[in-house]
C-alpha cells in the first residue's frame, strides 16, 4: 500500500516498507511548532505581566508621593524633630503637620524579625517531624491543621490576640523574660550589649500590647506558609539520599541534617523569603496589637508601629494632602523594603549555593 | 521498519569542553549496533545527538549532521518530530510513578492525541508482549502505579513505553546496567527479537553483552570513534591497538 507520503519518510525502504497505523498517525502530526511558540508566548506575556505589574505600582506610588518628597526628601527617612513640652524625639504628628516614617520602618522590620526567630524553627521542627518522623495516622490531622492557620483571616487573628495572646503575654510570659533581662547579676555581665536592664530588650512597662505581640502573633501567622513549603521541598527529597547517609552509618538527625536538610535548603531559604514577604505587609493584626504610637524604643515591650497599619488607620482619616502624600511615601518605602529584603534574600541564598549543584537528581 | 543513521563530522561541547570530536558513522539498518568504550568517553553524550536531546542541556551544543533515513535531524525536521520517530531507553528506569502502567506504556501516543480505546489496548498489549513484559502485568495494567513495578520489570515498561509509537530507531543507553542477570537477559534477548524491526543503538559497558546482540560494534575513546566494524571483527581480531588494549582489560 502507498501512503501519501508526508514529508520526509523516514523509511529508505519508502514505497513498499509497510507503515503501521500508529506510525502514519504520529507522522501526519506536524511539527506543533506553532503551538509551541504560541505556548512559549503565552508564558512571556504571563512574565512580562508581572514586570508591568510592579512598574505600575512603582510608578504611581511615586508620582501621588511626590508632595511629600519635595517638602522632605531622604530625611522622610531618618530625620525627626523634638517635641517642646517632652523633648522627646517627634516622628511622625499629622495635625502640625510632621511626618518622618522611621518609626514605621523599625516597627516593620523588628516585628518581622521577632515573627521569623519564632517561627523559622518552629516551622523547620513541624516539616522534618511531619516528614521524617511522624506515625501515618498523625500525618494528615497535622498537615490539615497547620494548613488550616493559613487560611484563617487576619482580622480573626487580630482579635484572638487581643482576647487571648496580649493577657498571656502580659501575665505570663513576659514577666518570665522581664525576670531574666532585669536579674541584676545578668544586668551586670552583659551591660556591654546594652539588651539587659530597664532600657533593655524587655525594660520598660509591661502593657501586653507592643511589639512583642505583634511579632508573635505574625510567627503564628507565617508558621503555616513556611512549615508546608518547607514539607513540600523537604519531601521532594529523593529517598535514595536518605539511605545514602543511612548506609554510611548515619543517625536519624545526621541523616535529616546531612540528606534532607542541606539538599532542601534553597527552598527552605525560599519558603521563609515568603513567609518574611507575608510578615513585613501584614496589616490587621499588627494594626490591632502594635500599639499604633509612632515611637522607637529598644524594649520589645514598648509600643510601635508599622508601615502596613499605620497606612490602614490614617488613610481614611487623611484630611491635609501632605498627610496623605506622606502616607502614599510610606507605601513606597514598604514597597522598597519588601524588594530590598528580597533581594538580600536571594543574594543569601545565591551566596550559600555558589559552587554547589543546587538540584538533587 | 527501521532506518539507517548517517553521522558526518559530529562535535558535541558541553560548555568549553569538547565532549564529542569528528565523530564518522553509519548505523544500518534493521540491526543492532553497540557502543563500548570507558566511562566518560562520550558514549551518552553521542545516542543524545541522535535524537537531538543533547540539546535539552543549556550549555550544550552540536554541529555536524545526521541523517536518520533521508532527513537531516539538525536541518530538515524539529526536534520533536524527531523524538517521534526515534525511541529512547534511558540507563534509569524512569517511569512516570503517577500514571499507571497502561497509560506509561500509551504515554506517548496520548500526549499525540491519540484516542482510540480499542486500539490503544491493542498498541499497548502488543508492547508488554513485545517487551516480554505482558504475562507479569497483565492483571494490574490499571490498577498499579508504574513506578511499583521491579527495576528490571520497570525498564522493560520503558521500553514498551518506547515501542507504543513504533519508532523507526531505539537508542538505549546502558538499559541494562542498574539491573539483575535475569533482567539482564531478558532485554538482551528482547533486542535480539526487535532488531529485525527497529535499527537498534545500545550503549554498553559489557561486552558479552555487545557480542551477544549487536552485529556492528564501535569503540569509543575520550570523545573519539576509534574503531567501528563488525562485532565478530572488534572481538577477534581489532585494527587498532587501544581497541584491542580495551577489548582485553589491559586499559589503564
Ligand atoms: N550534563 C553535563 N554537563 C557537563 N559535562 C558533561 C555532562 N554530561 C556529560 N559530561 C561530560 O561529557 C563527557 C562524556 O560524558 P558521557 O557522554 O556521559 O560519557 P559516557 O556515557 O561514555 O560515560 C564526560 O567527560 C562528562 O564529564
Ligand atoms: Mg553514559
Amino acid at each position: 500500500m502507498r501512503v501519501a507520503a508526508p514529508v520526509g519518510d523516514l523509511s529508505t525502504q519508502a514505497a513498499d516498507a509497510p507503515v503501521s497505523a500508529v506510525r502514519r498517525f504520529l507522522l501526519a502530526r506536524g511539527s506543533s511548532r506553532w503551538a509551541d511558540r504560541v505556548f512559549s508566548g503565552l508564558m512571556l506575556l504571563c512574565a512580562l505581566a508581572i514586570f508591568a505589574i510592579v512598574a505600575l505600582i512603582a510608578a504611581e506610588l511615586l508620582s501621588q508621593s511626590q508632595p511629600s518628597w519635595h517638602a522632605f526628601g531622604l530625611s522622610f527617612f531618618y530625620h525627626y524633630n523634638v517635641d517642646p513640652v517632652t523633648h522627646l524625639p517627634l516622628f511622625w504628628d499629622p495635625v502640625n503637620g510632621v511626618f518622618y516614617a522611621l518609626p514605621f520602618i523599625y516597627g516593620t522590620l523588628v516585628t518581622s524579625l521577632v515573627a521569623l526567630c519564632i517561627a523559622v524553627p518552629l516551622a523547620v521542627g513541624l516539616a522534618v517531624f511531619l516528614t521524617e518522623m511522624c506515625p501515618r495516622w498523625l500525618r494528615s490531622p497535622l498537615s490539615f491543621f497547620t494548613e488550616l492557620l493559613a487560611a484563617i483571616p487576619s482580622v480573626v487573628y487580630g482579635l484572638w490576640a487581643i482576647f487571648v495572646l496580649i493577657p498571656l503575654l502580659r501575665d505570663n510570659i513576659n514577666p518570665f523574660f522581664i525576670a531574666i533581662f532585669q536579674q541584676p547579676t545578668l544586668v551586670r555581665l552583659f551591660a556591654w550589649t546594652h539588651l539587659f536592664g530597664d532600657d533593655g530588650l524587655f525594660g520598660g512597662v509591661n502593657l501586653g500590647l507592643g511589639l512583642l505581640g505583634a511579632g508573635v502573633i505574625l510567627a503564628i501567622m507565617i508558621l503555616p506558609i513556611i512549615a508546608a513549603l518547607t514539607r513540600e521541598v523537604m519531601s521532594a527529597v529523593p529517598n535514595s539520599q536518605r539511605e545514602a547517609a543511612l548506609a554510611l552509618g548515619a543517625t536519624r538527625w545526621e541523616m535529616i541534617r546531612i540528606a534532607v536538610l542541606r539538599n532542601a535548603r534553597i527552598g527552605i531559604v525560599g519558603s521563609v523569603i515568603l513567609g518574611l514577604g507575608r510578615a513585613l505587609g501584614e496589616t490587621m493584626a499588627v494594626a490591632m496589637v502594635i500599639g499604633n504610637s509612632p515611637e522607637i524604643h529598644l524594649s520589645l515591650l514598648s509600643m510601635g508601629h508599622s508601615m502596613a497599619s499605620v497606612i490602614a488607620n490614617e488613610f481614611t482619616e487623611a484630611t491635609s494632602d501632605m498627610h496623605r502624600s506622606a502616607l502614599i511615601e510610606v507605601g513606597l518605602a514598604l514597597f522598597l523594603v519588601t524588594i530590598l529584603v528580597n533581594a538580600c534574600a536571594r543574594l543569601l541564598v545565591w551566596a550559600v549555593t555558589r559552587g554547589a549543584t543546587a538540584r538533587v537528581q | 521498519m527501521g532506518v539507517a543513521i548517517e553521522v558526518k563530522a559530529l562535535n558535541a561541547w558541553y560548555g568549553a569542553t569538547h565532549t564529542l570530536q569528528d565523530i564518522e558513522l553509519h548505523i544500518p539498518a534493521n540491526h543492532a549496533t553497540a557502543l563500548i568504550g570507558p566511562s566518560g568517553c562520550g558514549k551518552s553524550t553521542f545516542v543524545r545527538c541522535l535524537n537531538r536531546m543533547h540539546e535539552t542541556n543549556p550549555i550544550a551544543r552540536v554541529t555536524g549532521s545526521v541523517k536518520i533515513g533521508d532527513l537531516d535531524i539538525y536541518n530538515d525536521i524539529s526536534p520533536v518530530e524527531i523524538r517521534r520517530r526515534v525511541g529512547m531507553v534511558f540507563q534509569r528506569p524512569n517511569p512516570f510513578p503517577t500514571m499507571s502502567i497502561y497509560d506509561n506504556v500509551c504515554s506517548g501516543l496520548k500526549l499525540n492525541g491519540y484516542r482510540n480505546r480499542r486500539e490503544l489496548d491493542e498498541i499497548v498489549e502488543r508492547s508488554l508482549r513485545s517487551a516480554a513484559l505482558w504475562d507479569e502485568v497483565r492483571d494490574d495494567l490499571k490498577k498499579k502505579s508504574g513506578a511499583s513495578l521491579s527495576g528490571g520489570q520497570q525498564q522493560r515498561m520503558c521500553i514498551a513505553r518506547a515501542l507504543a509509537v513504533d519508532p523507526e530507531v531505539l537508542l538505549m543507553d546502558e538499559p541494562a546496567s542498574a539491573l539483575d542477570p535475569v533482567s539482564t537477559s531478558k532485554i538482551e534477548d528482547l533486542i535480539f527479537q526487535l532488531k529485525s524491526q527497529y535499527t537498534i543503538v545500545i550503549v554498553t559497558h559489557n561486552m558479552q553483552q555487545a557480542a551477544r546482540v549487536a552485529e556492528k560494534t564501535g569503540f569509543f575513546l575520550n570523545g573519539r570513534l576509534v574503531e567501528f566494524d563488525s562485532t565478530h571483527k572488534i572481538f577477534t581480531n581489532p585494527t587498532d591497538k587501544r581497541t584491542e588494549d580495551y577489548i582485553t582489560g589491559r586499559f589503564g
